[in-house]
């Protein structure tokens, strides 16, 4: 499954609001079929480099290739196209508070494919949710009758409706009781061996760094300072990858 | 009996790809054993994967066997998932009783016209709770929050009222002139226009405008908290949500609508007496003249009386909506509208009741 050809590459990566830069000639790679574990501190930019990838937020300089085009390049067909080719789970959700739970999962189905037939629809959608693990009576709730973990699901069954290459993820365990979390976890790893996914994953849960994510880049003072697998993290003696991994909050060592 | 599968089995072509199995579940059906072969199949998705699934529950029905072949460890993943969804059938719903639900509708419309007044005189009592509160106790008044209420629902109207109730005036005083002169009574349009503008349409006007302008938004505002937790948050911290943020915005109200309705009532005579000159021809001097005959005192004060009790019910209305949003984006929409729709018909209605009142004492 794993290829070392990239799958998102950025380069020289420059994003600011006003006078503050955010993201200052940030490059990074991430590879085909690999979970990267982005980090950083609160504010440091992660959900920026994030959103600027998905194209919700624009960019001051460098390039973003997506699959091996170049995002700013696109003509808005194109780019299309594209973005039919990832599923954003946002960190809230975002589902669509007027539509119930499967309405929400046959929306990108029903608008990007549309000679489908209405019961191949609802069939793909009732299948997303049972793949990601909402019982049947969860279908007709709507986004405020469901609980923080049901509507992570939820999302991510949406985000995966159109059997996307590219999955992003923005924190999707927080919230989550440690033991929903480590569901979730579970849940993405199955998902993503299943479906082939390349997962871009912007987490704090340092349970999720160390039990899927193949690699991790870390994110400080707007660059990427660090990349690599966990025991790079672990090894490395970089003050704050030092307090972050090997801090109070660290997961005991297992040998 | 083997059904060869070949070429890319993705969301792209599942249209193509569901009219190819349901054909070959039609014909096949009733062969007793037949092998799905996915040797030659090229790419595979959620999609293709449900439909050799679709496929293999069709063929096994009555007995027969369906096996797939030759699967990919690729895709053994997905065939395997697949083939635990869609198991159990959804209840079919059952069709209401059109005359049934129809009824079922107005009740429960009825009874929610009634569950807002109810609503409504809750939150009124809570004010007034509120209220004698802060008389006991004036520290506890919000006295920036009121201030700044003033500002957004007073001062800020004041252009969009001003332009508004001065074309009003001046329509009313065009249209007067214009059917009075066969008859040569000019002079009366000064009557009509300003009785009608003082007694009724300046504070009814004013406050229709503000139900739209200012009700919506304190709906909105209280419905986004609602919303965000925040005046659950509010509650735990032993503040009185009311008192907080219903009693400054109500009272901002009640101070802001009388002196709306008072300049609109003036711009709307403004613009009375400048179509009457300009149209009519009727020199100022006539006009203020035939005003002061017009009118006296109370003619002004029964239109200025009830613009208190206007901003009362349309500072009600708009926040027991607001309270009354609950976690979605829809609701918010919805009782926003509910919020502006109610208090205008609610002032027309109070409107009536003022009219029969002044009728009754003589004023």
């Amino acid at each position: 499954m794993m290829h070392a050809e990239p799958i998102i590459s950025v380069r020289d990566l420059v994003v600011g609001f006003g006078a503050a830069t955010v993201l200052d000639h940030v490059t990074l790679d991430m590879l085909r079929g690999e979970i990267l574990g982005f980090v950083g501190g609160s504010g440091a930019g992660k959900s920026v480099l994030m959103r600027t990838i998905i194209g919700l937020l624009p960019k001051r300089g460098g390039t973003i290739e997506v699959l091996g085009k170049d995002i700013a390049a696109l003509s808005e067909r194109e780019r299309r196209s594209i973005e039919r080719r990832w599923g954003v789970l946002f960190q809230q959700g975002a589902l669509f508070s007027s539509l119930n739970v499967q309405q929400n999962v046959e929306f990108p189905i029903r608008e990007n494919l549309k000679d489908l037939s209405p019961r191949l629809t609802e069939e793909i959608a009732l299948a997303k949710l049972e793949m990601v693990g909402l019982s049947a009576d969860v279908r007709k709730k709507y986004p405020a009758e469901l609980s923080g973990g049901m509507i992570k699901r939820a999302a991510l069954a949406r985000a995966l409706a159109l059997e996307p290459d590219i999955v992003f993820l923005d924190e999707p365990t927080s919230g989550l009781d440690p033991i929903g979390a480590a569901e979730f976890d579970e849940l993405i790893r199955t998902l993503q061996r299943t479906l082939g996914l390349s997962v871009f994953m912007v987490t704090h849960d340092l349970d999720s760094l160390h039990e899927i994510c193949g690699r991790i880049a870390v994110l400080f003072e707007g660059r990427v300072i660090a990349s690599g697998p966990i025991e790079t993290m672990l090894a490395s003696e970089h003050p704050w990858l030092k307090s972050y991994f090997r801090g109070k909050r660290r997961r005991p060592v297992r040998h | 009996m083997a059904l060869a599968v070949s070429g890319a089995w993705t969301a792209e072509r599942a249209r193509e790809l569901e009219d190819i199995v349901d054909a070959a579940a039609g014909r096949y059906q009733g062969t007793r054993s037949v092998d799905i072969d996915l040797q030659k199949l090229e790419r595979l998705d959620t999609f293709g994967a449900w439909l050799i699934e679709r496929l293999k529950r069709k063929l096994t029905v009555g007995g027969a066997t369906a096996r797939i072949v030759n699967l990919s460890e690729r895709d053994r993943g997905l065939i395997d998932e697949v083939q635990l969804v869609n198991r159990d059938t959804a209840p079919k719903r059952r069709v209401p009783n059109r005359a049934l639900s129809g009824l079922d509708s107005l009740g429960r419309a009825t009874a929610e016209i009634g569950w807002s007044l109810v609503l409504i005189a809750h939150l009124l009592g809570a004010l007034t709770l509120a209220f004698l509160g802060t008389l006991r106790r004036p520290s506890r008044l919000r006295l920036t929050s009121i201030v700044h209420h003033l500002d957004r629902v007073a001062l800020r109207a004041v252009p969009i009222i001003v332009l508004s109730t001065f074309l009003i005036g001046a329509i009313i005083a065009q249209q007067g002139i214009f059917r009075f002169r066969p008859f040569g009574a000019d002079i009366y349009v000064v009557d009509m226009v300003s009785v009608l503008v003082l007694r009724e349409v300046g504070v009814l006007f004013v406050s229709i405008m503000v139900a739209g302008r200012s009700g919506s938004a304190y709906t909105a505002e209280l419905g986004a908290m609602k919303m965000r937790e925040e005046i659950d948050a509010l509650r735990t911290m032993g503040f009185d949500p009311v008192e907080v943020l219903v009693l400054p915005r109500i009272v901002a109200l009640v101070i802001a609508v009388p002196l709306l309705a008072f300049i609109g009532s003036m711009a709307a005579l403004y613009g009375a007496g400048l179509v009457c000159w300009l149209y009519g021809g009727m020199s100022p001097e006539i006009f203020l003249a035939r005003l002061r005959e017009a009118i006296w005192l109370p003619t002004f004060e029964v239109g200025l009386i009830k613009a208190p009790f206007m901003a009362l019910v349309i500072g009600l209305v708009a926040c027991t909506e607001g309270f009354e949003v609950d976690g979605s984006t829809a609701s918010l929409g919805l009782k926003t509208t509910a919020s502006v729709v109610k208090s205008i018909f609610l002032v027309i209605v109070l409107d009536g009741f003022f009219a029969m009142f002044f009728a009754a004492i003589g004023m």
